[in-house]
């Protein structure tokens, strides 16, 4: 029971991921090609709710449901480690028209090839950390 | 319910993105879907190889059942919640993409030229491997993906986040402008 709420909330950000179009590889191309508004509309307007969610937070000192203040626990941040990784990311996240959120809802969409990416992404995962003590951070 | 059965606006589902991460929060968790690809990788064995993915992967199960919950939600939403399996990008998007030799785009959610089992071949796999690794590669790197990074980490205004996303476009635009010429025609 206890993690029956991060099924069910993962399952409703499913839902959303594949209702609002964002799963789609075609989504992703059309974003990074200029040519629609819908991709910037979900972020921005994610963000800016979730700026004013977070404002919310901390200004109200929520509680969280075990009754602790809710803890906002920072990045690593690192001189090149965020624009190097991003960049990375980047190219993959176009080549493949999916980030690793989609890469599931897609095998629930039924669309298996998008296994060979995980497994690609896995490996991705694992050689950052094999290699991580010669990368610049 | 046709309204549901609709794709969804951005306005209605960019605030309910938001609404996911607050819930996180408020079950005491941090929102961000590339962790599971470490969890995954530890539950592998990759421990015996690499220190790092010795740490114990079921303090982390809450993360791989959210993740399971996105699978869920992709079967739901594409056999219950939807009357219509087409996209509707725009008309230069289409053409662009028939340049590239995408034929139908947007009458489904993925191209069938890529993402079909029968069109499965050397260079298929190859892009799905690469686009894969470059994608778990970068995310650990700059510690998040879309969802840590682009959503989270922007709505808490940390910089590291706003450096990575940035890091995104930059690289989402130079596949997008410069490679996808030289891998489709």
């Amino acid at each position: 029971m206890k993690y029956l709420k991060f099924f069910l909330t993962g399952t409703f950000f499913g839902i959303i991921l594949s209702k609002s179009e964002a799963i789609s590889w075609y989504r992703i191309f059309e974003m990074f090609k200029f040519q629609s508004f819908h991709m910037y509309g979900i972020i921005g307007s994610a963000v800016v709710i979730g700026i004013i969610l977070v404002l919310i937070m901390k200004k109200a000192k929520l509680k969280n449901i075990n009754g602790n203040e809710i803890e906002f626990t920072p990045k690593k941040s690192g001189k090149y480690r965020n624009i190097l990784g991003g960049i990375i990311f980047g190219l993959g996240w176009a080549l493949a028209g999916a980030c690793p959120g989609p890469f599931f809802v897609l095998i629930g969409k039924g669309i298996l090839p998008i296994l060979i990416v995980i497994f690609g992404a896995m490996i991705g995962a694992f050689s950052y950390h094999a290699t991580k003590n010669k990368l610049p951070h | 319910m046709d309204f549901i059965l609709q794709p969804w606006a951005w306005y209605v589902s960019g605030p309910l993105i938001a609404l996911s991460m607050f819930l996180m929060y408020y079950f005491g968790k941090r929102l961000g879907i590339s962790s599971n690809l470490e969890i995954l990788c530890s539950m592998s064995g990759a421990g015996k190889l690499v220190e790092y993915f010795k740490f114990d992967w079921r303090k982390k199960k809450w993360n791989l059942i959210f993740m399971l919950g996105l699978i869920l939600g992709g079967f739901l939403s594409s056999n219950y919640l939807s009357n219509t399996n087409t996209v509707a990008i725009s008309q230069q998007t289409k053409t662009d993409l028939d340049d590239l030799g995408f034929k139908n785009a947007g009458d489904t959610y993925m191209p069938t030229e890529i993402f079909s089992v029968e069109n499965l071949n050397l260079k298929t796999i190859s892009i799905l491997l690469i686009a894969g690794f470059l994608v778990g590669f970068g995310a650990r790197y700059a510690g998040g993906c879309t969802s840590g990074h682009a959503i989270v980490g922007l709505s808490m205004l940390e910089m590291p986040s706003l450096i990575s996303v940035i890091g995104f476009f930059i690289g989402g635009l130079t596949m997008t402008w410069f490679i996808y010429p030289l891998i489709f025609n």
